[in-house]
């Protein structure tokens, strides 16, 4: 999960890195002698061939297989032929559209708590505090250390501690509005946590691959303010990945599970699999929905982010890759 | 001359005398500040209330608490230690293989000359390594569990398949963590600078040797960081299986949920505490081979 980030950004360099490799990487010796290397490599090339397509011929088969599998499961009852049914009642089934709606906001608030509080440390780090970088990276990475199934373990433990020992503060009150059914504000704590390595992940690339002190230093001797600085140069240089930490934001929040169902919520992962039992071919219909869902929104985000800011991060790919 | 006047300086503007240096470093420390405050209310309470209850006991009637080892004594015998033992097995076995298939695939994609299909699948991979969870399982309910489609046309359950065992979670698993693998392998591979080939291929090397001397010890970092990578993955994985197999195979995460959501004896929270803390260490212990590793491999592919 955490390597997503990288698909956007190698598909968007690909093509010009490879012309460039091409150009400028091809020793003299090889060019000098065309007529050893066009026979040898006629002479190797049928081999890897055939091996490529079977692998990839295998892995399509095995990926595509459960997808195909599922639709014929949502689409065709043994005995009745072929109904759409499961999809057409998804929209009326109870508490559809709740659990959406639910794992949407608790989305959204995610991603922006995570952003704000990532964004401005991150740039920090970048021109001011060198010394507080392994700090942010450490704080950020260590989620990745605690699954989810320990995280929720220990978020028990401390809301327990609400009823137990907080009941005459004021603080308990705090412990019950996080608490609250209609907006769990605990879970999007929680998945801020759990967010945070991919976020810093991608917002890390992001800032390595634009000049950060030299944008902010030319903008600042421009006259611009900081505020302007942040909003105007460096968030725009940032979109790809900002794009890519909210759509791994968004894809963490929306298949969440283990937290929500152990704290006794029900957002959309939960709801699902409370309807299997009873109705299996929707809640079959909902995984495909899901899978398209995601896989559109990684397509709408990986051009969102890249076409624009083509032209503002070329400078930047070529510095990279020097 | 000049070195020794400008390094007092230096300490003079940690110190506070001159204002444009001074005021520059404290306003991007706060910048940071609620980053650090977040982590530590949000993430670092709840580790600590692992940590305290996976070593202490609370008198339900006098309410003292002391320091002991049982629980964590407890985690590591019996029913507990099967399901450690149980993840750390499938996590390995699901890494492996997903290492060398990912590895298999990284490679034929990035020698296939078609970028359409390069990029068709990178983003399939990233799309798939994000499909664990409940809709994988219950995608592959409806492949292979006992009505599924595939199971009932090839009657694979004649063929002594079961998807809620160790080997059908096995399969699902690869599911999500062959992309991955992908993902995590393609910029590496893609870092094998054509040059090096050439060169080797210049001075007579065989592709062999070249993957044998150049190749291999180069990818090395990369690809142990995924095994890596991916052993931590399946390891923590907890949706798909709870979704799919519920307690038919022994897996750390089940208990813990077991333990957590079920009608527990008393003191059974604090083994959950404890087989949290467990895995934590596990997990921890990955990271501390992963980061390093990927390190490594970035100094030289770049």
């Amino acid at each position: 999960m955490a390597a997503m980030t990288e698909t956007a950004e190698t598909a968007e360099s690909a093509e010009t890195a490879e012309t460039a490799k091409t150009a400028e990487t091809v020793p003299a010796a090889v060019r000098e002698a065309p007529a050893a290397r066009a026979g040898e490599a006629v002479r190797r090339r049928p081999r890897p061939r055939v091996w490529r397509g079977a692998v990839l011929a295998l892995a399509g088969a095995y990926f595509l297989l459960p997808l195909l599998a599922s639709f014929v499961f949502t689409v065709h009852v043994p005995g009745q032929g072929v109904t759409f049914e499961a999809y057409t009642e998804l929209l009326g089934a109870d508490g559809f559209s709740q659990s959406l709606l639910l794992s949407l906001g608790l989305a959204a608030a995610t991603i922006v708590l995570s952003l704000l509080l990532a964004v401005p440390a991150l740039i920090a780090v970048r021109i001011g505090s060198p010394r507080l970088r392994p700090v942010v990276e450490v704080v950020c990475m260590l989620p990745l250390v605690v699954p989810p199934i320990a995280l929720v373990t220990g978020i028990t433990t401390v809301l327990r501690w609400g009823p137990e020992h907080l009941s005459r503060t004021p603080l308990y009150q705090t412990f019950i509005a996080v608490q609250d059914e209609r907006f769990p504000v605990v879970l999007v704590l929680a998945y801020t946590v759990l967010a945070l390595p991919f976020v810093h992940r991608s917002l890390d690339a992001g800032l390595r691959a634009v000049d950060v002190p030299t944008l902010v230093e030319a903008a600042r001797s421009c006259g611009a303010s900081w505020p302007y600085v942040v909003w105007r140069v460096l968030l725009p240089n940032l979109r790809t990945s900002l794009a890519g930490a909210a759509f791994l934001t968004l894809a963490l929040v929306l298949g969440e599970f283990t937290i929500a169902s152990l704290l006794g919520f029900r957002p959309f992962a939960v709801w699902i699999v409370s309807i299997s039992g009873a109705q299996a071919r929707m809640s079959v219909a909902v995984s495909i929905l899901s899978l398209l869902i995601t896989w559109l929104l990684l397509l709408v985000l990986s051009r969102a982010g890249t076409a624009p800011s083509t032209t503002a991060s070329a400078p930047a790919t070529s510095r990279k890759e020097s | 001359m000049s070195a020794p006047t400008t390094t007092p300086h230096r300490e003079g503007t940690a110190g506070g005398t001159t204002p444009r240096r001074r005021r520059r470093g404290p306003r991007t420390w706060l910048a940071a500040l609620p980053l650090l405050v977040f982590t530590g209310l949000c993430f670092g309470i709840p580790l600590g209330a692992i940590a305290f209850g996976a070593v202490t006991r609370t008198d339900p009637d006098t309410g003292a608490t002391r320091a002991t080892g049982e629980h964590l004594a407890r985690s590591l015998q019996g029913p507990y230690l099967g399901s450690l033992t149980g993840s750390v097995q499938l996590s390995a076995l699901t890494a492996l293989i997903a290492t060398l298939l990912g590895v298999l695939i990284a490679q034929a994609l990035v020698t296939s000359r078609s970028a359409a299909l390069r990029s068709a699948a990178l983003t399939a991979s990233g799309v798939l390594a994000n499909f664990g969870g409940v809709p994988l399982a219950f995608a592959f309910i409806a492949t292979a569990g006992i009505s599924g489609v595939a199971t009932q046309l090839a009657d694979l359950t004649g063929l002594g398949w079961d998807l809620y065992s160790f080997t059908g979670l096995t399969v699902v698993y690869l599911y999500f963590l062959v992309p991955l693998m992908v993902l995590v392998t393609v910029p590496a591979l893609d870092g094998l600078r054509p040059q090096w080939r050439e060169a080797a291929q210049n001075n007579g090397a065989t592709a062999l040797q070249f993957w044998r001397h150049v190749g291999l010890p180069v990818l090395a970092p990369s690809l142990l960081g995924g095994f890596v990578l991916l052993f931590g993955t399946a390891f923590a994985a907890h949706a798909t299986a709870a979704a799919l197999v519920g307690g038919s195979v022994p897996l750390v995460t089940l208990k813990i949920a077991d333990a957590l959501s079920g009608n527990v004896l008393t003191g059974q929270e604090n083994v959950a505490l404890a087989l949290g803390l467990d895995m934590i260490l596990i997990a921890g212990l990955v990271m501390a081979v992963y980061l390093p590793l990927q390190r490594r491999s970035a100094r030289w592919l770049r």
